[in-house]
């Protein structure tokens, strides 16, 4: 049984919840893993998952969206079923993490944080992702694709769209 | 998937188990794994910070504290709990060093996790990771897990009775500032990544008000391979006052970039066009960023320096993260700084001025001047700001973002004045908006 009454989440997810918030030394701490974990799960940081994330942490929505807005992998707005993160950082930037951006901006015809009309993709750029000696490199949700060439990239975003893409969670 | 590389100028310490599947604790402890902490269960405490000072270890985060140091500043009784907290955060730009050691090696992280909760008498750690690291905390959770099905974490580990230790992993959610110990802390308690006042420093007042030691992943890492080979056999592969060795990320236009390990005071010179093959299609050097982009530029007449932290202090630059960014001739440095003021633009939390707005007006004019609309005075301007940041907030992030700044407009001042000459009514490479990207 959940901590809480009527959870919006999946039956693991709540489950989860309910561990998380024990095995800090202070419940609170669960807090950004949970926003995480939420986000998986429904795609964005809903306000229905705001309130039982309060609820689980005795915290306040207020503190919770205190904490949301601050971190930059977290989000109030769907984003694409495969969210492709481009980095142009110095290493990046160096070895073609521009031509990689234009390219996946043609490619799928969306800008820097939109995403395309049938919501298979969205599109941002991040700053350095940490596969510096990998360059050029980009995530497609968690999954890494380093040394990155443009005809490589056409590659992975076909293996997204035809769902054969690996989705680490 | 990271790409293997390797060089017959390494010296192979923290390497010594990568490649050979070392994720998994039967081949970890096949490969003389959790040999280390059950030495330190049995010599104690003083034993395992004396040969951790012997080493000559200082902290691979950039700041290049002596380990042993910090953990001998932790006092010995304390009413609140004591932490050891480990530092995953990578977020350096040039800096892909702890993203190879917790694939190919996470059980170090662990082993040197507890001997240093052992050192401290803690028995909480926390490994924190940085959010985009999902697929490694995935791999870091199933090692733990494994550590603590075999009896080495929890109660009573190896079966010595009273003696427990439990960690605790998780990630962050994207913040370069919550690389920095104290706004990591406050990340772990569940808050928005704002720097902490020092002092009280964390090893006095740190996690949840504990006394905390909080280490780079790779500092923890090396902790098992000092305590088996000894601090002096250790300290005796770098330099004086910069024991062993350290690995070296070697990025940008380089023949064959990767993450090397190297004796501390290794040439620079040598890293570049030994170890990492030379210049990308046979260009000429123009500049190395040498650790990490908060680090100083270096001019290609000025890498005949060893790679320690006093080194490359007396060079005028930083040892600072291991990551080194090779910049070949073809790089225009006036886009290179804007692209690196945009980051700590970024990611600056706001929380002190001199930061937010130091490192919000710079990118401004020297997106300005990058646009082909600058003036000489800009540059001034630049310099103006950069220096008044300098030490005048609470964590390291202002400086980190001023230095780099001084190190391009001082040292290549000539190229951002024939630059604002010659764009004044011509085209950039990119349009500032590409650059800069629009609310990035």
């Amino acid at each position: 049984m959940s901590a809480i009454a009527n959870s919006i989440f999946s039956p693991e997810a709540a489950a989860r919840f309910d561990k998380l918030a024990t095995i800090y030394p202070v419940k609170r701490s669960a807090l950004v893993p949970m926003l995480l974990y939420a986000q998986d799960e429904i795609g964005y940081v809903s306000e229905a998952a705001i309130q039982e994330i309060a609820k689980r942490l005795d915290l306040f929505d207020l503190d919770v969206r205190n904490v949301l807005s601050y971190y930059s992998m977290l989000r109030t707005k769907p984003a694409g079923k495969y969210n492709v993160q481009v980095c142009t950082n110095i290493s990046c930037m160096l070895r073609g993490g521009y031509e990689i951006l234009d390219h996946c901006k043609a490619k799928l015809g969306i800008g820097h944080k939109q995403v395309t009309a049938d919501g298979q993709f969205s599109l941002e750029e991040v700053e350095c992702i940490g596969a510096c000696c990998w360059a050029p490199a980009m995530q497609v949700n968690y999954d890494f694709h380093d040394d990155l060439t443009t005809i490589k990239v056409d590659a992975i975003l076909q293996d997204y769209a035809e769902g054969r893409g690996k989705d680490v969670k | 998937m990271p790409t293997f590389v390797s060089h017959p100028e390494e010296v192979i310490v923290l390497k010594k188990r990568w490649g050979q599947g070392a994720a998994d604790i039967e081949k970890y402890l096949e490969l003389d794994g959790y040999k280390a902490v059950q030495e330190a269960i049995a010599q104690g405490p003083e034993w395992i910070v004396s040969v951790m000072k012997a080493s000559g270890l200082r902290g691979r985060g950039g700041a290049g504290f002596p380990t042993g140091m910090k953990w001998s500043f932790v006092p010995k009784v304390s009413e609140k709990p004591k932490y050891v907290l480990v530092n995953g955060d990578e977020s350096e730009p040039g800096t892909c060093k702890d993203h190879v050691i917790f694939l190919e090696d996470p059980h170090s992280v662990i082993e040197g996790t507890m001997i240093a909760g052992l050192a401290i008498g803690s028995k909480l750690g926390f490994i924190y990771l940085r959010g985009e690291y999902r697929y490694l905390l995935k791999i870091v959770e199933k090692a733990v897990a494994d550590a603590y099905a075999k009896g080495f974490l929890g109660k009573n580990i190896f079966g010595k009775e009273g003696v427990d230790f439990d960690i605790i992993t998780q990630t962050g959610a994207g913040a370069y500032e919550v690389g920095e110990e104290s706004a990591l802390m406050e990340s772990l308690e569940g808050k928005r990544g704002v720097p902490r006042i020092k002092p009280p420093f964390p090893a006095i007042v740190g996690l949840y008000g504990g006394p905390t030691v909080i280490n780079n992943a790779e500092t923890i890492a090396s902790v098992p391979h000092i305590l088996m080979m000894g601090g002096e056999a250790y300290a005796k592969l770098g330099t004086e006052r910069n024991g062993g060795t350290r690995l070296f990320g070697i990025s940008g236009h380089v023949e064959r970039p990767g993450v090397y390990e190297l004796p501390m005071g290794y040439s620079l010179r040598k890293a570049i066009y030994e170890v990492a093959g030379g210049i990308k299609g046979g260009k000429k050097l123009k500049a190395v960023v040498p650790g990490g982009s908060s680090c100083p530029v270096l001019t290609a007449d000025e890498i005949d320096v060893g790679l320690d932290f006093d080194q490359m202090g007396k060079a005028g630059t930083m040892l600072g993260s291991g990551g080194i960014v090779v910049l070949d001739e073809t790089v225009s440095i006036v886009e290179f700084a804007l692209r690196v003021i945009s980051f700590y633009q970024h990611e600056s939390c706001g929380w002190c001025i001199p930061c937010r707005e130091g490192t919000d007006w710079i990118k401004k004019t020297l997106g300005r001047v990058y646009a082909g609309g600058g003036t000489k005075k800009d540059v001034d301007n630049v310099q103006y700001l950069a220096e008044n940041m300098m030490g005048r907030t609470f964590c390291p992030l202002g400086d980190a973002a001023a230095m780099p700044t001084l190190g391009f407009v001082k040292k290549f001042r000539k190229e951002f004045e024939d630059y604002i000459d010659g764009h004044k009514a011509g085209t950039p490479i990119m349009t500032e908006q590409q650059l800069v990207g629009a609310g990035h």
